[in-house]
């Protein structure tokens, strides 16, 4: 897997490997991280009014619906806004500069992601992106983009 | 009903210190408490209503009555909407004060972020929430939600770094007459641009100061500010709005303040070319120029230019702002604005800021404060202010 980039020059930028914290998981989230590791991009639907609810939760913020189901997604869409952050935490301190973004999936949502496979220089607003998945190690998957 | 001139700001202190390595953030709490009502004329025993948010140690607004010997309480209150949660809590105590639930009401803020070396104003945990899972493991900071921000108003509106470095440069401006200022030299666009990129676009002086520190407020009663010897501070409107993620439709470019500004403004009965003086919150450069526009004081997307023009310079620009240096160069405590602006605003419209950024005549104040992430979801805080006589 490939995402951050090092600076090994001044002007150059090395692809290295991003960190893939593994993230918490309760009932309500659990089939959306399962599906991930199957290489999978799932959205809640409510069951009701039919709207498509970002992020995942077993409740619908449109029509206060309880009743929601899983939907499959394309994993395709473009980049909203993105940045390229120097000053990683946590799990992402020193691991060089790396992107984080919001993409608008094909099907509406914007969601909090990661560019992948991308020197930032080439990256624009409202380009094309598809899903990539990476590993966490403990039985989810990072669902990121790269250009498309 | 409206809290229009039914409570006063009667005390407000800032801490002195920007940097406080021999005390504990209850220590800070109190020393601030006894500044704000010592400017008042009041003392602890008068204090019936307490305000803390997320910063105060300890268990709610609880453990701090119980450090200060607040013994005579009858409201509490501890709102948490992070830098904004101030102007909210005065907004509250007014309108407590209006009902006749308290009649003096104490605001406190404090923190040691420098001391305690989180110098990136780490994110609060919020490990818990329900969004968690699906932002935090993508490593967002703090300053690269706003830099998504800030990105995505460049694209939208053509607004460039220039034009943000403008907001700092005027913070600067008015910093140098402040001793106490954390960052106190004034600094050039060119110098905005050329320090290090933190989260692109925006550099390290796009950003706010990391301070220890704090401040408080005293906010009291028509007849309890009759009695007072200080000059007092009217509240006359105030609105306050969380701004969400809201089902995938993030909007980056607007905030809070599209609602909470005309909220406090229809409260005040008063109009944008009412206002001699705004202090508006600076986390980042991007913060102040998107609540510019959505608090209405030029059309959306045109803030680049707004700024660009000298507009928040004091004394005279258009709209003279932050003027003891903000955020961005003089104090951020608790990696949180939103006490020291209405701090500021309560100096101008007493005519106690430095004189060379005093705005004459200032009879009319806005504060505004927006907490959480300009990036995820949010929350806005607007107050109008008048002079005694307004
Ligand atoms: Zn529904």
């Amino acid at each position: 897997m490939s995402g951050g980039h090092r600076v090994t020059a001044p002007g150059i930028l090395r692809p290295v490997p991003l960190p893939a914290p593994a993230p918490p998981v309760n009932p309500e989230t659990k089939p959306y991280w399962d599906a991930t590791a199957r290489g999978q991009l799932l959205v809640t639907q409510c069951a009701d009014c039919q709207a498509l609810i970002w992020y995942p939760r077993g409740f619908c913020p449109e029509c206060a619906s309880p009743r929601t189901r899983w939907l499959p997604v394309s994993g395709r869409g473009h980049v909203y806004s993105y940045t390229v952050n120097y000053r990683g935490e946590g799990a992402y301190q020193g691991c060089g500069p790396y992107v984080i973004a919001y993409v608008e999936l094909d099907e509406g949502p914007r969601m909090m992601t990661n560019i992948v496979g991308a020197v930032p220089e080439a990256l624009q607003v409202g380009m094309p992106v598809e899903v990539v998945f990476h590993d966490t190690g403990e039985g989810s998957a990072l669902p990121r983009f790269r250009p498309a | 009903m409206t809290i229009r001139g039914k409570a006063h700001i009667a005390g407000a202190y800032e801490h002195p210190d920007r940097k406080i390595p021999d005390k504990s953030l209850a220590q800070v709490h109190a020393e601030v408490a006894i500044g704000a009502l010592n400017d008042a004329g009041l003392a602890m025993r008068d204090v019936d209503a307490y305000f803390c948010a997320g910063d105060a140690p300890g268990f709610g607004p609880v453990s701090m009555a119980d450090y200060l010997g607040l013994r005579n309480l009858r409201y509490l209150d501890s709102t948490e909407t992070g830098g904004s949660s101030y102007l909210t809590h005065v907004g509250h105590a007014a309108a407590a004060i209006a009902a006749g639930k308290c009649r003096v009401a104490l605001i406190t803020l404090a923190g040691l972020p420098r001391s305690q070396h989180t110098p990136s104003g780490q994110r609060p945990s919020r490990s818990g929430a329900p969004e968690a899972g699906f932002e935090s493991v993508f490593g967002p900071t703090t300053v690269s939600m706003y830099a998504l921000a800030a990105r995505r108003h460049m694209h939208e509106f053509g607004t460039t770094g220039t034009q943000l470095a403008a907001i700092k440069v005027a913070a600067s401006q008015h910093a140098q007459h402040n001793p106490r200022a954390m960052l106190p030299v004034p600094v050039t666009v060119e110098e905005v641009l050329d320090s290090p990129m933190i989260s692109d676009p925006l550099h390290r002086l796009d950003c706010c100061v990391i301070t220890d520190g704090g401040g408080a407020l005293v906010v009291v009663a028509p007849e309890v500010a009759a009695g007072l010897p200080r000059q007092t501070v009217k509240v006359l409107g105030h609105g306050e709005s969380p701004k969400l993620a809201d089902n995938g439709r993030i909007d980056l470019t607007r905030t809070g303040a599209v609602w909470s500004g005309p909220r406090a403004m229809e409260e005040a009965g008063v109009t944008h070319a009412d206002i001699d003086y705004a202090s508006i919150y600076d986390s980042f450069t991007i913060t102040v120029l998107q609540a510019i526009e959505d608090l209405g004081f030029c059309d959306k997307g045109k803030g680049g230019g707004f700024v660009a023009d000298g507009a928040l310079l004091a004394p005279h620009g258009r709209l003279p702002f932050n003027t003891d240096g903000g955020g961005l160069c003089n104090n951020h405590p608790a990696n949180r604005g939103g006490m020291t602006k209405v701090i500021e605003a309560v100096r101008q419209l007493r005519g106690e800021a430095s004189a060379a950024v005093q705005v004459p005549d200032c009879e009319l104040a806005l504060a505004h404060g927006n907490g959480g992430s300009l990036g995820t979801r949010s929350a806005a805080a607007t107050l109008i202010l008048g002079r005694e006589d307004a």
